[in-house]
């Protein structure tokens, strides 16, 4: 049972940010979201989460997605955004906790053992346990995000959503986050995550939906689907594709960007 | 998690007790603490024949007693009010004062009472207060995103032309002592409270508290911002409305009764969060003894400091608070 989402159309006063939007997500792996900024990846994790009105049918697991209150959505699916902060004076283990928010009763004033052990493993599956009692805001970028995953992580979801989470994390801290989305969809998640980096994008992913001025311009495995035309096409860039002997996969080696007028983007 | 967590409400619920006996007992007629309980326990019927002079329990019983409880009830409002304000807003600089609430209150109070609405004042408050929130609102979306200092900018706007419009009204309409009395009103005065001032403001907060104290871990979530909130399930605009609606209602009470008293909601929040973080089931009631207790000692010095003549209580509270203001600007000033 994967993440299908067919004909999703989203407006945002009159124009059209996505139009007749499809794809699936096959479960228990990563699936890339790419495309150039402004093609509509964040719109189409925002739609996904019901943050925003869009038509379309959007069916996960069997859910009607766009069909299910906020509370039973948010125990279905986590966002991790791009590089969310606060000025709140929260220790770590206080930010995993929020994803517990959705099974809370009302008026429940700490964290249940069952809670607690939740919490407990969100922390050591991310490598954070070491910080759990440290300000938040005391952490590196790539620690507050592993700490992001955390909180996702509680929320115990099916399908996790990242908007770009490796953005502002050096290569370390983008290589150790990619293999815990790999170790997470190993264990059963399936995976959607919006990437910049059609590199890590390659390696990491099994999948590949390429965005370009809000429809699918490409769907299918990395190795099916990325060629020169499609980087051309969407990216307005030569590259080349090489093969990396050790995995397999193919390497793009980016060339030089074409002038405007010589770039042929798909309406 | 720790004792102290655990003992700090119980702890503060007493200090709040121990600070209303007190702040009874002071003032220009000298009255013992047990004075002050034998005239309580003769109104609540325990003593038929009052143990204390008429003169001694008229004192307690009209004078001091409800504006101690009015102080409490007000300080504990515009402090509630403060830290769900800079919970919603993402915004440490958020108070009823500084977003020009409190000015939009005053306009809405005396707009009524000239209109000979008398007994609706209240209600004129908390349309002004609610008028001077959506507008705030919508100039800093107008500005680009409710960033902190843009929220407080168009604050200071709101305030300058509501502060424009009642004066422009008082000066047209009031004369000799009222004029006096609606400027001493304005500074934020708990002078002359009554019994009907307690009620009105107990009454506010009982409406308001369960909605408030209920969503507390709601607001948590809102640490990361909307987005963040909403997929943690929370339905983000009605939660914000309701909540800003409350605070609306809150200050425009508040302000009827005790004017324009500046500051509170910025100071109690910020020195309570210091003691015990950030997550709100714990913060919130915290807030609400605190912001009791701080405004009914700035009340009690405010009546008692320059005996005979009174202060009004604003002025304190701004002496208190503008520093504070200072100083979490340059705390958070990465953000602002």
């Amino acid at each position: 049972m994967s993440l299908s989402v067919t004909a999703l159309s989203v407006e945002k006063s009159g124009t059209a940010i996505l139009s007749d939007v499809g794809f699936s997500a096959p479960p228990r792996r990563i699936t890339g979201l790419i495309g150039p900024n402004g093609a509509g990846k964040s719109t189409l994790l925002s739609a996904l989460l019901g943050l925003l009105p869009a038509n379309g049918h959007i069916a996960f697991e069997g859910y009607d997605l766009p069909r299910l209150n906020r509370r039973d959505r948010a125990r279905l699916l986590a966002l991790v955004e791009q590089s969310a902060a606060t000025e709140e004076r929260l220790s770590v283990r206080d930010v995993v906790a929020l994803g517990r928010i959705p099974y809370e009763a009302a008026w429940q004033s700490e964290p249940s053992p069952e809670d607690d052990t939740i919490i407990d493993k969100a922390l050591s599956d991310t490598g954070t346990t070491g910080f759990a009692s440290r300000r938040f805001t005391t952490l590196s970028g790539g620690e507050q995000q592993r700490v992001h995953v955390a909180r996702a992580l509680a929320q115990q979801p099916r399908l996790l959503l990242l908007d770009e989470p490796t953005s502002h994390l050096d290569i370390r801290a983008q290589l150790q986050l990619l293999a815990l989305l790999r170790q997470k969809a190993g264990a059963g998640m399936t995976i959607l995550v919006a990437l910049h980096d059609l590199n890590l994008a390659v390696r990491f992913c099994d999948h590949l939906v390429v965005l370009a001025n809000g429809r699918v311009a490409a769907q299918g495995s990395p190795a099916e689907i990325l060629t020169p035309e499609l980087l051309r096409s969407v990216y307005g860039v030569s590259a080349r594709l090489v093969s990396d002997t050790t995995n397999g996969r193919p390497l793009i080696v980016y060339d030089e960007a074409i002038a405007e007028g010589d770039a042929q983007i798909p309406d | 998690m720790t004792i102290t967590h655990r003992l700090s409400l119980p702890a503060l619920a007493v200090l709040l007790i121990a600070s209303a006996i007190a702040a009874v007992t002071f003032g220009p007629a000298d009255i013992t603490p047990g004075e002050v309980w034998l005239a309580i326990a003769h109104h609540l019927g325990i003593f038929p024949e009052s143990p204390v002079s008429r003169l001694r329990d008229a004192i307690v019983w009209e004078l001091r007693l409800p504006r101690v409880l009015t102080a409490l009830g007000v300080g504990a409002g515009l402090a509630l009010s403060g830290a769900v304000m800079q919970a919603l807003t993402r915004n440490p600089l958020a108070d009823p004062y500084l977003l020009g609430l409190s000015s939009g209150a005053a306009l809405g109070a005396v707009l009524f009472l000239l209109l000979g609405l008398t007994l609706l004042m209240p209600l004129g408050a908390f349309f002004g207060s609610l008028g001077a929130l959506a507008l705030a609102l919508l100039i800093a979306q107008l500005l680009g995103g409710a960033t902190p200092s843009r929220a407080i900018l168009a604050g200071i706007s709101i305030a300058a032309l509501a502060s424009a419009a009642t004066s422009f009204l008082i000066f047209w309409s009031a004369t000799g002592d009222s004029y006096r009395e609606i400027l001493s009103w304005l500074m934020g005065s708990l002078s002359g409270s009554t019994w009907s001032d307690a009620g009105l403001v107990c009454l506010a907060l009982a409406a308001c508290l369960p909605i408030i104290l209920a969503n507390g871990r709601a607001l948590d979530a809102f640490a990361f911002g909307d987005t963040a909130a909403a997929s943690l399930g929370i339905d983000v605009p009605r939660l914000r409305w309701t909540l800003l609606g409350a605070t609306a209602l809150l200050t425009g009470i508040m302000v009827a009764i005790g004017g324009a008293i500046g500051f509170v909601g910025l100071v109690v929040p910020h020195a309570v969060r210091l003691a015990v973080g950030s997550a709100h089931r714990k913060l919130l009631p915290h807030v609400l003894l605190a912001g009791a207790i701080f405004m009914l000692w700035t009340d009690t010095a405010a009546r008692t400091l320059f005996d005979p003549r009174e202060l009004p209580v604003g002025i304190i509270t701004a002496l208190i608070g503008a520093p504070v203001f200072l100083a979490v600007l340059l705390r958070y000033r990465r953000i602002t």
